[in-house]
């Protein structure tokens, strides 16, 4: 019965294995030598901007792998993702927080925005943060919980579609303005910066800055090794068909409620650990994360990359995101044009994204050289 | 512009009264002396009621009373007065120091200054004053006050005035006059009356500060009185706050009950098209300010067509060019229409510069209707939830009497049927999402008025009206009436004691569990289950 | 062609023996398997099911007709879970009351439903449609961590050959004729092992020989499956048919052989109109 065994079921084939062992190269050794061995001048230099923005796109990316896994595979749009992110970094960020120590503009031991709102002790949610493993039990619990919660309900009352999208929105937006307040007790409006240390490293050296690269690299590879063990595992074939039949799903007797919810938390954990792998690379972490804007900018990656497919949603999100650090130097005033075409032009004539373009595009030549 | 107006016109009306002695030495206390002279100073150039004096009081206020040596000036711009002898200098005087007045002293400034303009003819400034007086006045404007209430006659102002002298007369030592003071603030609806009835009250380590019982007792039964008055008056604001809102979340969800509503796209730009019929009416605003300024009260009635045509064309062109392909596929249609709005608003940006914009009301359209004298209705709120009753009215009729609605709601049950039976779909499609792009732009032109315009206008909207509709159920007008009003009373109510940003996140969280519990909204029929 | 049927009901007799088929709890000790009493459904004031009651038996083949509105679809509905019924009882065996399961677990317990217009896996291939809805452990884990075993491989493979697609099994289902995604749905069904099966208009836009050859899988299921057919296709109803309920305004206006049914004057007054 061999050959009726039409489904994949090896995670990657050869080239693929290849494929990712010179990405490893390229994180684990070439980067951090490139910018830590090399003398500054030389070509081969890689400066710790660079460094630094690589590091933040891979954090991106694994976001769109997590939005890939819950929109492109599911059908799910999360546009409340921007939040799980967040919550991730804020509880890595309280972390930092604590590791600033006496070293604060107040030079007290609480944070310089509690010590400047007259706080003399810390609030509730601030228990136990002077410790790294409840910070990294954090990253994972917050974003989980709420999303299961948030999910169980949701999926119950078999919320879909655009009510699931806008309802998600509704979360992250009743988020940011609840981290506005300063009374929340996570610095308002300023969020948390100017970090220190973290694990005790000085947090800004070029050593510190190529190891958290090296982690969020792992990071981002190993989920997507995960990404794609699910996908293409049973349980990926029976997401895609919830995508595609929900109903024919549930009457083949598998509770959809159930699944979706796993892929949905799961993509919530994943985001989290993004989010807390970023906080530090880039030293702030505010509500702005939370604007809905955020979350469905992670759509537009995902879209631009090709949804359904683990490649387009690492492609998407450093070609979005490479272009926006690009315009945004170059050209401030014209980014949001390019991120509104993007999504115009995304939608209505490449619904397969980049990784899909080639095939789009012979399909028509083919059809062409037909006609 | 205006001070210097009013100023003129206080100049005007002191001079015409018979003028009395000028205290030159006042002034010079005024100018020179210590904290305790100053505030003496003022008193008595108050207690004189002197054209002069009060030249001096407002120079003072507005920081144009200079020194230069031992000679007091007026400097205004190149013009200096000397202020002893009113006599015009000519000559520059580079080196003349400013005085400077700290917070009591203008306090006690302010305070004398109205108590000066109480004295005015026109009924206006008059009224200002009093109502600056009416929060808090120092004992010494009494006599001041009381000749005032002798020759007042308006009773508006009369009332306030009274209410003034009775705040001033509790403090006397004379016990009648303050058992009669307190007696008469039970009549006041004034908040500030509150909080001086309560100063009678005030205990200190246990121990009445105010030692007469009869005293006492006479506060309490007034406070109670008060305190019923203001509480109504809350209750008043309170429900015209609701229904404020309500009306403006509903304006703003109008045009998406159809787009969304009934056509079932959804348009994340329509925040936008909001923004751009505000922008719209700053535009034709500056129009008339540049070619029509004697008309420039009646811009509004030209803004409103004006915003709902550029909205519902700017609409329509993009129902042509990008919405159309992307019908049935709602996310999509989402992700593109989001597109748009970002494209929008640079637009915006890039024409208008990224700040706020100026849109000033009507004349006709600024102050209020004082019901009670702690509650005052904007007439900018009130002119906005009659256009709202009006804008509906006329979209109700639109849908259910004309042959438009009617292809609408045709191709929105079913298009293919609408298609056979010979409804034009894709002009219907143009023509209704137009009509909903052009009532967000009537909600802009709205919004113009209350709010700051600037290009992150509609981005505040969004979410707000989604959930309107939302909660309203979809395809269903009524429903979203009732969504925008219950949503604007449950803000306001939850706002009155948790704090605004709270009770937002408040209505959120409880939309947000609401449609848990029915998925299809407040008023949704219960459709026959199809397949799928 | 009826030599595949033959081996299938025969041959495979092993895996679809009855007692595999019954789902595990079903006790249809009365010999009934489906039995609807008194059921009531209204929509905003319409009345869809109007004290509807029936019962099906054991290896029943049931044909259920009525005209467009009797109430046919909402009936399957009720019996899926996907409509709450507003009164009356629904319940599968003895036991079982289907008004207290989801979907899920109604499909579980043994009944499946094949809509009227054909719904399989556009997306996935022939093979993994059948794959999917293969009776396995249905839980998240599982599936997650799932491998075909030889077994499982083989019960496909037959399926494949019994609804014809065997050479097109890698094929995207997308890519199917109708005629061939209403035999994969029944293929998918099948896979399922139901006690019941509701087969909403399964030769809906299928060709005289696929329709000929649905009548005669249908007939080869009755005996070891309950079916439960709604068709308009009247030749084809009459192909199969053995007792016939006909449906009017949301209730049973009459029951009988096909004759019976046909002779009866209010159903002739329902069909013709006065």
């Amino acid at each position: 019965m061999g050959p009726l065994a039409t489904t994949v079921t090896r995670l990657y084939g050869t080239r693929g294995w290849v494929t990712l062992g010179v990405c490893a190269f390229l994180l684990f050794v070439l980067v951090p030598l490139g910018n830590l061995a090399i003398p500054e001048g030389s070509i081969f230099h890689i400066s710790t901007y660079w460094v630094t923005l690589i590091g933040k796109i891979m954090c991106y990316a694994i976001v769109a792998l997590a939005m890939d896994l819950i929109w492109g595979y599911c059908g799910i749009l999360s546009l409340g993702h921007g939040l799980f992110f967040a919550l991730g970094g804020y509880a890595m960020g309280m972390y930092l927080m604590r590791q600033i120590g006496r070293e604060g503009q107040y030079k007290m031991d609480m944070p310089d925005f509690m010590v400047f709102l007259d706080w003399k002790e810390f609030p509730w949610q601030w228990w136990n943060s002077d410790q790294f493993w409840w910070a990294m039990l954090l990253v994972v619990a917050v974003p989980a919980l709420l999303a299961f919660v948030f999910g169980f309900f949701a999926f119950r009352s078999r919320i879909k579609g655009v009510y699931f999208s806008i309802i998600t929105q509704a979360l992250t937006y009743a988020a940011m303005l609840l981290f506005f307040r300063n009374e929340t007790g996570f610095g308002g409006n300023n969020g948390f910066t100017d970090f220190k240390r973290i694990l005790g490293f000085a947090i800004t050296t070029a050593e510190t800055r190529v190891a958290l690269f090296a982690i969020t690299g792992a990071a981002l590879l190993g989920t997507l090794l995960l990404a794609r063990y699910i996908v293409i595992s049973k349980l990926g074939r029976i997401l895609a068909a919830i995508r595609d039949a929900e109903s024919r799903v549930m009457f083949c007797g598998y509770n959809t409620v159930n699944y979706k919810l796993f892929i949905w938390t799961l993509s919530a954990v994943i985001c989290g650990i993004a989010g807390a792998l970023y906080v530090p690379q880039v030293g702030i972490i505010n509500p702005g994360e939370m604007s809905p804007a955020n979350s469905i900018e992670i759509a537009i990656w995902v879209a631009v990359g090709g949804r359904g497919t683990l490649v387009g949603a690492i492609v998407g999100a450093g070609a979005v995101n490479g272009a926006k650090s690009f315009f945004t130097q170059a050209a401030p005033e014209y980014w949001l044009y390019v991120l509104g075409l993007l999504f115009i032009v995304v939608t209505l004539f490449m619904p397969r994204g980049i990784v899909g373009l080639y095939g789009q595009l012979r399909e028509k030549w083919s059809r062409r050289a037909a006609a | 512009m205006r001070i210097t107006s009013i100023l003129l016109l206080l100049l005007f009306s002191v001079l015409a009264r018979p003028a009395a002695a000028f205290d030159a030495d006042a002034v010079r206390a005024l100018v020179f002396g210590d904290g305790e002279q100053q505030v003496a100073a003022i008193a008595a150039l108050v207690a004189d009621g002197d054209a002069r004096g009060a030249q001096v009081l407002e120079a003072l206020a507005e920081g144009e009373l200079k020194t230069s040596g031992k000679r007091i000036l007026i400097v205004q711009g190149e013009k200096a007065i000397d202020a002893i002898s009113g006599a015009v200098l000519s000559a520059p005087h580079a080196d003349a120091e400013e005085i400077i007045a700290n917070n009591r002293l203008r306090r006690e400034l302010a305070g004398g200054i109205a108590a000066l303009k109480l004295a005015s003819a026109d009924r206006a400034t008059r009224l200002a004053a009093a109502k600056e007086l009416s929060g808090g006045a120092a004992e010494a404007m009494l006599p001041l006050v009381r000749k005032a209430l002798d020759r007042e006659d308006d009773p508006g102002i009369k009332g306030m005035l009274e209410m003034i002298a009775a705040a001033m007369e509790i403090k006397s030592s004379d016990r009648e006059v303050r058992i009669a003071a307190i007696r008469r603030l039970a009549t006041s609806s004034n908040r500030d009356t509150k909080t001086l009835l309560l100063g009678v009250l005030e205990r200190k380590d246990g121990a009445w500060v105010e030692a007469d019982a009869d005293l006492r007792a006479e506060a309490e039964k007034s406070l109670r009185v008060v305190e019923g008055q203001l509480a109504w008056g809350e209750r008043a604001g309170l429900a015209f706050a609701g229904v404020s809102l309500g009306s403006i979340l509903l304006l703003a969800a109008l045009g998406l009950a159809i787009t969304y509503g009934l056509m079932g796209v959804i348009n994340m730009a329509h925040g936008e098209l909001i923004m751009i019929g505000a922008y719209t009416t700053y535009v034709v605003q500056n129009l008339f300010k540049l070619h029509a300024p004697g008309a420039f009260d009646w811009y509004l009635p030209c803004a409103v067509p004006a915003s709902f045509i550029m909205a519902a064309v700017i609409g329509m062109i993009l129902e042509r060019g990008v919405i159309r392909f992307l019908y049935g596929r709602p996310l999509e249609t989402l992700l593109a229409t989001w597109g748009i709005s970002l494209v929008l608003i640079q637009a915006v940006r890039t024409l208008f510069g990224a700040q706020n914009v100026q849109v000033e009301n009507p004349a006709w359209m600024s102050g209020g209707v004082e019901m009670l004298t702690n509650v005052v209705l904007p007439y900018s709120r009130i002119v906005i939830i009659a256009f709202v009753a009006v804008v509906l009215a006329c979209m109700w009729l639109l849908l259910t009497r004309t042959r438009l609605g009617l292809f609408v709601r045709g191709v929105t049950q079913n298009r293919a049927m609408a298609s056979c039976v010979g409804v034009p779909t894709g002009r219907v499609d143009t023509l209704a999402f137009g009509l909903g792009c052009g009532i967000a732009g009537l909600a802009g032109c709205a919004l113009s008025q209350i709010g700051n315009v600037g290009p992150d206008l509609g981005q505040s909207y969004i979410v707000d009206s989604f959930m309107v509709v939302v909660l309203g159920g979809v395809g269903q007008l009524a429903g979203t009436v009732y969504a925008a009003l219950g949503l604007g009373f449950a803000n306001k109510l939850l706002e009155s004691w948790s704090g605004a940003v709270l009770a937002k996140i408040v209505v959120l969280v409880f939309i947000i569990i609401f449609i848990q519990k029915r998925p299809q909204g407040l008023f949704a029929l219960k459709g026959r289950s199809v397949e799928n | 062609m009826s030599a595949s049927f033959k081996e299938f009901s025969g041959g495979a007799a092993g895996e679809l023996a009855p007692a595999r088929i019954a789902g595990e709890g079903l006790d249809a000790t009365h010999g009934v398997v489906l039995y609807l009493d008194d059921i009531s459904v209204s929509f905003d004031g319409f009345r869809a099911l109007n004290k509807l009651s029936l019962a099906i038996d054991i290896g029943e083949l049931r044909c259920v007709i009525g005209p467009n509105g009797a109430g046919k679809t909402t009936m399957m509905d009720v019996i899926t879970g996907k409509t709450r019924p507003d009164s009356g009882t629904a319940f599968f065996g003895q036991t079982i009351d289907l008004a207290q399961l989801t979907e899920a677990e109604i499909a579980h317990a043994g009944i499946g439903r094949k809509f009227q217009k054909p719904t399989i896996f556009e997306r996935h291939s022939v093979f993994e449609n059948l794959e999917l809805s293969m009776k396995t452990d249905k839980r998240v884990r599982k599936s997650l961590f799932a491998k075909l075993d030889g077994a499982q491989q083989d019960r496909i493979a037959e399926m494949l050959e019994l609804i014809r697609l065997a050479g097109s099994a890698s094929r995207q289902a997308g890519l199917l004729s109708h005629g061939q995604k209403q035999w994969l749905e029944i293929g998918m069904l099948l896979m399922q092992e139901p006690r019941l099966l509701l087969l909403d208009e399964p030769v809906a836009g299928m060709s005289d020989e696929e329709t000929e050859r649905t009548a005669e899988l249908f007939l080869a299921l009755a005996g070891k499956h309950s079916l439960v057919v709604v068709e308009h296709d009247m030749a084809f109803i009459g192909r199969i048919a053995r007792k016939v309920s006909v449906l009017h305004e949301g209730s049973i206006l009459a029951e009988g052989s096909l004759e019976q049914v046909q002779a009866d004057q209010r159903v002739i007054e329902v069909y013709l109109g006065r």
